[in-house]
C-alpha cells in the first residue's frame, strides 16, 4: 500500500494534530480525546451541533466545524464508530444550556454509541435531541436491515441545521429543520476502486480492472450490482434515476445538487457527471437552485462518486443560502 | 448471599481470563460472519476492566460494576462496547450501594441489563445475537427452583450453540443473510463466557 502516512496505527491521531495545526484560530481539540470543536464553543445562546463517526471520510465531519455548521466533530478510528465517552465529552463541551443536537449517520455502531452518549449527557441534565440520516437509496431490505445508510446527504443536514442554530433557534426548531432535510434528501453512490484502511494494509474487497460497483457504501459495503464499467453519462443516469424514483419530484420543483467525490476521483470527472445530472434535471423541468461539486464525504482513496438531491422549499432554501464559515464549507 | 463484592471481582477476573484464552476463537467466529474484531476488542476492554477493578477496593457492587461499565464503554469499541457497557451500567444501577445481594436482586439486575441490551441493540431472541443467550439465562436466574451454577452454565452453553443454525437478523452478520447459518454468533459465545464464569463463582464458597 502506498500512502502518505507514518505509522498506520496513528493516522487518526496525526490527522487531528495536523488539522489543529492548520486551523488554530478556527478549531481546538478537547484534551485527551479525539473530539475537535469550534474554537469559541460553547457558543452562548445557541444550540450545539455534534456529529462525527469513523474517520476516513474527510472533510466529514471536522471540516464542517465553524459558524453556521457544526460545533463538535468526534473522530473515531478509520471506518469505526467513536465510543460513547468521546461523544459525551463533545456534548458537554458545546452545550451552552440551550441543548445539543446529535446528527448521526445510520450505521448500527454510530447509533448505539451516540445514543449511549446522549443518555449519559441527559443524566447530567443536558437536553439532547438526535436525528439519524439515512439518505442512501441504494440498498434497503425492508424486513431485516437497520435501514438505509447515511452518506453525503448528511452534509446538507449539517448546513441547514447549523444555519437554524446560528440564528438562535430552539432545540426543537433545529431538530425539526434537520428532520425536514432528512425527509427530502436522497443520495446514491458508486465505486471504481476499493480503498485501503491503513491498519488493514490491503483492500477490503476486489474490483476488477474493468469493473465498477453501483450503490457501494462509503466503507466499501456491498451495493446493488457489480458490473463492467460504463461511460459517465450512463452512470449518472443510473444514479439519478434511482434517486428520482424515490424522491418524488414534480415539474417546477427546486433542488440542490451535490456531486460528491469519494476521494480518489478527479474534479474533472465529477464535473462530467454533473453535466449529465444537470441535463437530466433540466429535461424534467426540475429547477436546480444550487450545485456543490467536490469531496464532501469521502472514503479514503476510493475512486467513485455519489449524487445527492435535496428537495427545497422556501425555508430550506433560505437556510441553505445562509452564511457559513466552516473549514470546508464557506458561503 | 449469592454475590458480594469479592465474588464479583473474582467473576470479572475469571471472565477476563477466559476472554484472553479464547481471544482467537472469538475473533475467528467474527471473521466468519462479522468484521473480525470481537475477540480483539473484548480482550482489550476486559483487560482494562480487570486492571481498573484491581486498582480499587470496593464496598459497593454498584460501584464495581460501574467501573467495569465505564472501562468497557471507552475501551472495547465497535458494537460490543456500548452493548456490554450498557449491561454493566444497568447492573451497577440495580446494585447501587449494596455490598452483597441475594438471588432476587441478582435476577433483577440481570433483567434490567437484558432490557438495556434490547433497547441498545434492538435485537430480539431469534436474531442470532447475544440476546439468544441472555434471555434464557436471565429467565433461568429469575425462575422458580434453586439457582444452580452448573445449570445456569449449561443453559447458556446450549443457547450459544443454538445460534449456529439461526440466520442473522442484526449486526454485520445480517448483511450475509443465509450465509450466516452454520456459524455460532460471536456475541453469543462471549455471553456464554460471561454466564459460565458467573455460574462458577456463584457455585464457589467464600473467598479462598
Amino acid at each position: 500500500m502506498k500512502k502518505l502516512i507514518n505509522n498506520p496505527d496513528r493516522v487518526v491521531e496525526e490527522m487531528i494534530e495536523g488539522m489543529v495545526a492548520a486551523y488554530p484560530n478556527r478549531i481546538r481539540r478537547l484534551p485527551g480525546t479525539t473530539v475537535l470543536v469550534r474554537k469559541d464553543a460553547p457558543v452562548q445562546g445557541k444550540v450545539g451541533l455534534v456529529s462525527g463517526g469513523g474517520s476516513g471520510h474527510e472533510p466529514s465531519h471536522a471540516g464542517y466545524l465553524g459558524k453556521g455548521m457544526l460545533d463538535a466533530a468526534v473522530c473515531g478510528e478509520v471506518f469505526t464508530s467513536p465510543t460513547p465517552d468521546q461523544v459525551y465529552e463533545a456534548i458537554k463541551a458545546v452545550d451552552s444550556g440551550k441543548g445539543v443536537l446529535l446528527i448521526i449517520k445510520n450505521y448500527t455502531g454510530d447509533i448505539m454509541n451516540f445514543e449511549m452518549a446522549a443518555e449519559m449527557a441527559e443524566a447530567e441534565g443536558i437536553k439532547v435531541a438526535k436525528v439519524v440520516v439515512n439518505d442512501d437509496v441504494a440498498v434497503e431490505n425492508s424486513t431485516y436491515t437497520t435501514g438505509r445508510r447515511g452518506i453525503a446527504g448528511t452534509v446538507f443536514v449539517h448546513k441547514i441545521a447549523g444555519a437554524m442554530a446560528e440564528r438562535g433557534a430552539s432545540l426543537e426548531e433545529v431538530e425539526a429543520a434537520a428532520k425536514k432535510v432528512i425527509e427530502n434528501v436522497r443520495s446514491m453512490g458508486m465505486a471504481l476502486t476499493p480503498c485501503i484502511v491503513p491498519a488493514a494494509g490491503k483492500p477490503g474487497f476486489e474490483l476488477g480492472e474493468k469493473e465498477m460497483e453501483i450503490g457501494m457504501g462509503i466503507h466499501g459495503e456491498p451495493g446493488i450490482e457489480k458490473t463492467e464499467i460504463r461511460p459517465a453519462d450512463e452512470i449518472a443516469q443510473t444514479l439519478t434515476d434511482k434517486i428520482l424514483d424515490d424522491l418524488k419530484l414534480g415539474e417546477k420543483d427546486k433542488v440542490a445538487v451535490m456531486i460528491n467525490g469519494l476521494g480518489g476521483t478527479p474534479l474533472m470527472e465529477l464535473y462530467i457527471i454533473n453535466r449529465k445530472v444537470a441535463e437530466i434535471l433540466k429535461g424534467k423541468n426540475i429547477e436546480v437552485h444550487d450545485t456543490f461539486v467536490g469531496n464532501f464525504m469521502t472514503s479514503l482513496e476510493m475512486a467513485g462518486c455519489s449524487v445527492t438531491l435535496l428537495k427545497l422549499d422556501e425555508q430550506l432554501t433560505e437556510l441553505l443560502d445562509a452564511e457559513s464559515d466552516a473549514i470546508a464549507f464557506k458561503r | 448471599m449469592v454475590l458480594d463484592v469479592e465474588k464479583a471481582a473474582r467473576w470479572i477476573h475469571r471472565l477476563n481470563g477466559k476472554i484472553q484464552e479464547q481471544k482467537q476463537y472469538l475473533t475467528d467466529l467474527d471473521q466468519a460472519i462479522g468484521d473480525g474484531d470481537h475477540g480483539i476488542n473484548l480482550a482489550r476492554g476486559f483487560q482494562e476492566a480487570a486492571n481498573a477493578i484491581s486498582a480499587n477496593s470496593y464496598q459497593d457492587l454498584g460501584a464495581l460494576c460501574k467501573d467495569v461499565a465505564m472501562t468497557l464503554i471507552g475501551k472495547v469499541g465497535g458494537a460490543s462496547g456500548p452493548l456490554y457497557g450498557t449491561a454493566f451500567m444497568k447492573l451497577s444501577m440495580a446494585w447501587k450501594g449494596q455490598k452483597e445481594i441475594d438471588r432476587e436482586a441478582l435476577a433483577k439486575g440481570f433483567k434490567d441489563a437484558l432490557e438495556g441490551l434490547k433497547m441498545r441493540g434492538k435485537a430480539q431472541p431469534g436474531d442470532k445475537t447475544m440476546i439468544d443467550v441472555w434471555e434464557p439465562a436471565v429467565a433461568y436466574m429469575a425462575g422458580e427452583g434453586p439457582l444452580n451454577g452448573e445449570e445456569l452454565a449449561s443453559v447458556a452453553k446450549e443457547k450459544m450453540e443454538g445460534t449456529k443454525e439461526l440466520e442473522a437478523k442484526k449486526g454485520r452478520a445480517a448483511y450475509l443473510g443465509k450465509r450466516s447459518i452454520g456459524h455460532i454468533d460471536p456475541g453469543a459465545a462471549s455471553s456464554y463466557l460471561l454466564f459460565s464464569t458467573l455460574a462458577e463463582v456463584i457455585g464457589e464458597g467464600e473467598s479462598a
